[in-house]
């Protein structure tokens, strides 16, 4: 558990975690506490104490009891289908929609075509994770004046790739096992096969061909994700020019390598890449690295990140042709003008990343079947995730999560997307939002965010006629932050300041990504300025760098909750 | 003049706040220079790491007024864009830094007047200088990068110039480190048309002011990496340190700046701070007086203690505190001409040359620390400096110079004083010398040439005289060196 816990990544947040506790055997019961707690709080703890006892024997009948009777993966309740709910993919929107599912009486099946725990397990954040961890170590320990402001002094520093790759891939294996345990725990039945639509609600899945079985379902969610992107006139042969599906595996370390994209991929890889040695080139398509960001978070992350390293970068341009390297030759890559398209010269190195996106995995899906296109390979949905078919009408029982539909790209947002349709399945409206759903690059610092960027706010702001403030702390004045030596970092908070509601909080500094909780949740369940303001943090931690920042604010209406439950002392 | 300007990002508490007032009362010359109220406003440190900043842009332009608070330019460290802001009501009388030049930490960037009417006096007051970014960097240390080629530590490996052999031979600069101009076809290079550098390389060249079109890549197909440009900075930067020295110079100049032949290249930021400084110097009326040390003992110490990891530099600095001691008015100096400062601490510089200059570290205290911490403490300082990373209290605090040059076979040479300290001591190389001893015969003994310049306001013949007989004393019989 306490593995799981420490490795910083968005899919540890939302369901890592809980699969650790899986273990322990309820995870949802803790993870809805808060929100169901008239109905679980007993239960849970009671569940957990008991759990607890039988940690060492933890496939007892006596502890398959506890579970069953506080959630099982029930029985088909009417219609004649083979199953309450068929997922297709057991990434980690799959998986959040799985173990919600049980918990709301489904009976649920998961059909996984390669790997369980998909691509943020196996090939994306989670192995990303323990590189950044590594290399995060490995620059700190390089990084003389730093040790010394310390008092510390550290002889020469230094790595063994393969002990580096293999945390990785160790790290990997143990939450994909954690995955699978908490679904199998739960009773949800993994069914191994790619799986085809062939109807409403009735599918098939298995290796292709005639063995294929032919399942009902009530209701079915898409949740395939998404592979590397490689636009075309890249050749990647797996070696001198990779995607992050290899570049994971840590191969080798180039002496020089290019990055084509500067987005979280391509950030977090140069930041992998230039502790352990490599210099780095980006190849950016648009006029400024880091698109995406708000705008000062990108000035001063490239301030931070990208100048002072072993980085330059090309902005403006695609890389039109890349060859891999061979016949003692370096890998080449040619570059044109983004608008123009006129030749911008060529780029020879060791090795190219394409970082360039991600493309939504939805071939073989037998969309054709219900008369769903999709467009440029994401299937079109609306916003409960329903599918949208050809003629704008929805698919009944039909619904489409994650990266596959391309809505928000990350882990967690699949995996509350996936949350959003049980609800709606299992008979309560629900609507995800999105601007509510944190994001974060796991550089050291690390950037977050949540919620709209300030030209983003500002935009909005103009249509709707509203003012926008912005308010900013830096980690420079927070206590805990200079004790880290680390009082590089910014945090800022967009805002209302007639109604002190919170547009988007973005921060960059020392564990920002644990940090843009706060403002999230704020968000989430619409808590105002004028009243987060009140709410107390411990001294000295990082977190006080938030504290500050709504403090800061400048908020027209004073605060709006009543003292509910004094609680004298 | 304590506190010329803040900026609003550093808590109010941020020793970098203070050294305009360090820099001031060290060396009150330039002060004196300033007639009036007319105030230097000065790169500000905006963190710790921050050892010079780019102006990005001046919100104010000449001839405006200024209010206490106002931002006056934007300054780009290495970390982000921060405003800096004037500390006092006035008149920005003259900008020297334009934009998107960068300057040390500490270098005046503009001037602001009192009043109007003394905007004029600003303005003379920088054409009278002969450059045009007049930066006062005492000791200027704009980018301290030592490369590791000339300035590792052991005997004679501290290649100290002294301020005058760089500015002397500043003007010889245009003929050097142009080695390997048009030398390099690059195999990786389409016929030459393009040069193929690694980011850090390209990184590295911009900061020596190298042009990468010149250089010979080692890398992979030709590449030129890292090491290349540093090779050639060093190579140009020893050969801009002299054309005498040249023949010294072990490795093959392997290329170096594309230089314009007969072209006139206006100074850098690090030039005119030398060029200042040496001017400057010519208002101390100066003295010299040499002394030859016989070296055999010291020599055979540093034998024996040099698997401790004593270094030659160490050994020199502590007897020279040594003598120091003893001899305190040698230790002193004249910061207004009226007055002797008897300095509390022993503070003995090393000059150490750089790209385009030179450094030099200070070690503190070099007569209280023992020579085994002293050597530690001197290896930290030269890694630090390469890094870049010393701060300003390591560079600016030297009470006392050392600069040799004896590992070219210099065998003697003159330094000039630097403003604000009373002497500077010039070693020269060590040699097996023929002499005669008292009793009669012939004999060969390692000897050293050391000349000291010095102020003569303040130290008189015969204190540098009795100053060098002590230091000989110390130096020919060396065990008080490892007490």
């Amino acid at each position: 558990m306490s593995l799981s816990l420490s490795s910083p990544s968005p899919i540890t947040r939302s369901d890592c975690t809980a699969v650790a506790n899986a273990y322990l055997c309820t995870p949802r019961s803790l993870r809805f506490c808060g929100l169901r707690r008239e109905v679980f709080e007993s239960k849970s703890l009671n569940s957990l104490s008991v759990s607890t006892r039988l940690v060492p024997c933890p496939r007892d009948s006596s502890f398959k009891k506890v579970c069953a009777a506080l959630q099982s993966n029930g029985t088909p309740y009417k219609g004649g289908f083979d199953y309450d709910l068929v997922i297709i993919g057991a990434g980690v929107g799959g998986h959040g929609a799985a173990l919600h599912a049980v918990e709301k009486g489904l009976k649920t099946a998961i059909l996984e075509g390669d790997v369980v725990g998909g691509t943020c397990v196996n090939r994306g954040c989670v192995p990303s994770k323990a590189l950044l961890a590594a290399s995060g170590r490995m620059r700190e320990l390089q990084n003389e004046h730093h040790m010394k402001s310390f008092g510390l002094q550290v002889a020469a520093a230094g790595y063994d790739r393969q002990g580096v790759a293999d945390h990785a891939n160790n790290l990997a294996s143990k939450i994909r096992s954690n995955l699978t345990n908490s679904m199998k725990a739960l009773g949800v039945d993994i069914l191994t096969g790619t799986g085809t639509i062939l109807g409403p609600q009735k599918l098939k899945y298995g290796k292709g061909g005639s063995g294929d079985t032919i399942i009902t379902a009530k209701d079915i969610i898409i949740a395939t994700g998404s592979v590397p992107l490689v636009p075309k006139g890249i050749e990647v042969d797996g070696k001198s020019v990779i995607t992050s599906d290899h570049a994971l595996k840590l191969e080798f370390v180039p002496e020089w390598i290019a990055i084509v994209g500067s987005g979280y991929i391509g950030l977090e890889f140069s930041d992998v890449y230039t502790a352990l040695g490599s210099e780095v080139t980006f190849i950016e398509a648009l006029d400024q690295l880091m698109p995406g960001f708000d705008p000062e978070i990108g000035k001063l992350a490239q301030r931070v990140l990208i100048n002072p390293r072993k980085i330059d970068y090309h902005t403006g341009v695609f890389a039109s042709k890349i060859t891999p390297a061979k016949d003692g030759k370096p890998v080449i890559i040619e570059l044109i003008d983004a608008k123009t398209k006129e030749p911008k010269g060529t780029v020879e190195v060791d090795a190219a990343l394409i970082a360039t996106g991600r493309a939504p995995f939805t071939q073989g899906l037998g969309l054709e079947n219900i008369n769903v296109q999709t467009q440029r390979g994401f299937v079109p949905v609306d916003e409960r995730m329903r599918v949208i078919d050809a003629n704008g009408k929805l698919v009944p029982h039909l619904f489409c999560i994650g990266d596959a539909n391309g809505k928000m790209m990350l882990a967690h947002a699949a995996s509350a997307q996936g949350i959003s349709v049980v609800e709606q399945v299992s008979g309560k409206d629900h609507v995800l939002n999105h601007l509510s759903i944190p994001a974060a690059c796991f550089t050291h610092p690390e950037i977050s965010m949540v919620g709209l960027t300030e030209p983003q706010a500002r935009e909005k702001a103009e249509k709707e006629g509203f003012e926008v403030s912005i308010t900013k702390t830096s980690f420079k004045a927070n206590t805990k932050a200079l004790a880290e030596n680390e009082g590089e970092g910014l945090a800022k908070l967009i805002y209302r300041p007639d109604t002190g509601e919170i547009l988007g909080v973005h921060i960059f500094g020392l564990h920002a990504a644990d940090l843009i909780h706060e403002a999230s949740n704020a968000i989430a369940m619409g808590t105002h300025i004028q009243d987060i303001k009140y709410a107390v943090h411990a001294h000295p931690t990082l977190s006080e760098v938030l504290d500050e920042l709504f403090k800061s604010a400048k908020v027209k209406v004073n605060s709006s909750s009543p003292v509910v439950h004094p609680v004298a002392v | 003049m304590s506190h010329l300007l803040h900026t609003t990002f550093v808590p109010a508490t941020s020793p970098s706040l203070r050294r305009p007032l360090t820099r001031t009362t060290h060396y009150p010359t330039r002060t004196l220079q300033i007639q009036s109220k007319i105030r230097e406003i000065f790169m500000p440190a905006l963190s710790s790491t921050m050892t010079e900043g780019k102006i990005v842009s001046w919100i104010k332009s000449e001839g405006d007024k200024l209010s206490k608070g106002d931002s006056v330019v934007v300054v780009e460290s290495d970390k982000a864009d921060m405003d800096v802001e004037s500390f006092y009501d006035g008149y920005l009388a003259a900008i020297m830094v334009d934009e998107g030049l960068s300057v040390p930490v500490g270098a005046p960037i503009a001037l602001l007047a009192e009043s109007e009417e003394e905007i004029a006096a600003a303005l003379a007051q920088i054409s009278s200088s002969s450059s045009a970014a007049p930066a006062p960097a005492p000791i200027p240390a704009p980018a301290p990068s030592p490369d590791s080629s000339t300035s590792n530590d052991g005997p004679g490996a501290i290649t100290g110039v002294s301020s005058a052999s760089v500015s002397e031979n500043v003007s010889s600069r245009s003929s050097v480190a142009n080695g390997a101009m048009g030398s390099s076809v690059h195999p990786a290079s389409e016929g030459g048309n393009r040069v193929v550098a690694s980011p850090y390389a390209k990184k590295l060249a911009k900061e020596f002011g190298l042009d990468l079109r010149g250089l010979v890549g080692s890398g992979p197909n030709g590449r030129v990496v890292a090491k290349d440009v540093e090779a050639a900075a060093a190579a140009a930067k020893v050969s801009a340190s002299g054309s005498a020295l040249a023949s010294e110079v072990t490795k093959p100049s392997g290329g170096g700046t594309a230089v314009d032949l007969g072209s006139v290249v206006p100074f850098t930021t690090m030039q005119s701070a030398v060029t200042r400084n040496m001017v400057e110097s010519l208002s101390v009326p100066t003295f010299r007086v040499g002394y030859t040390i016989t070296t055999d003992a010291l020599d055979a110490l540093y034998k024996k203690i040099k698997s401790k990891g004593v270094t030659m530099t160490a050994m020199l600095a502590k007897a020279t505190a040594l003598a120091l001691v003893k001899h305190p008015v040698v230790n002193s100096s004249c910061r207004d001409g009226k007055s002797f400062t008897h300095n509390s601490n022993i503070n003995i510089a090393v000059a150490v040359a750089i790209d385009g200059g030179l450094i030099t570290p200070v070690l503190q205290d070099a007569d209280k620390i023992d020579i085994y911490s002293l050597s530690r403490k001197w290896k930290e300082l030269v890694d630090k400096a390469r890094a870049k990373q010393l701060q300003p209290q390591e560079y600016n605090t030297g009470t006392f110079t050392l600069s040799n040059l004896g590992m070219f076979g210099v065998d003697r040479f003159d330094a000039i004083l630097p403003p604000g300290t009373g002497a500077i001591m010039a070693v020269g190389a060590s040699q097996p010398t023929l002499v005669g001893t008292k009793d009669g015969r012939i004999g060969l003994k390692n000897q050293m040439q050391v000349n000291i310049t010095a102020d003569h306001r303040v130290i008189y013949g015969a204190d540098l005289a009795a100053f060098l007989q002590t230091l000989a004393k110390i130096i020919e019989d060396p065990k008080d060196l490892t007490l």
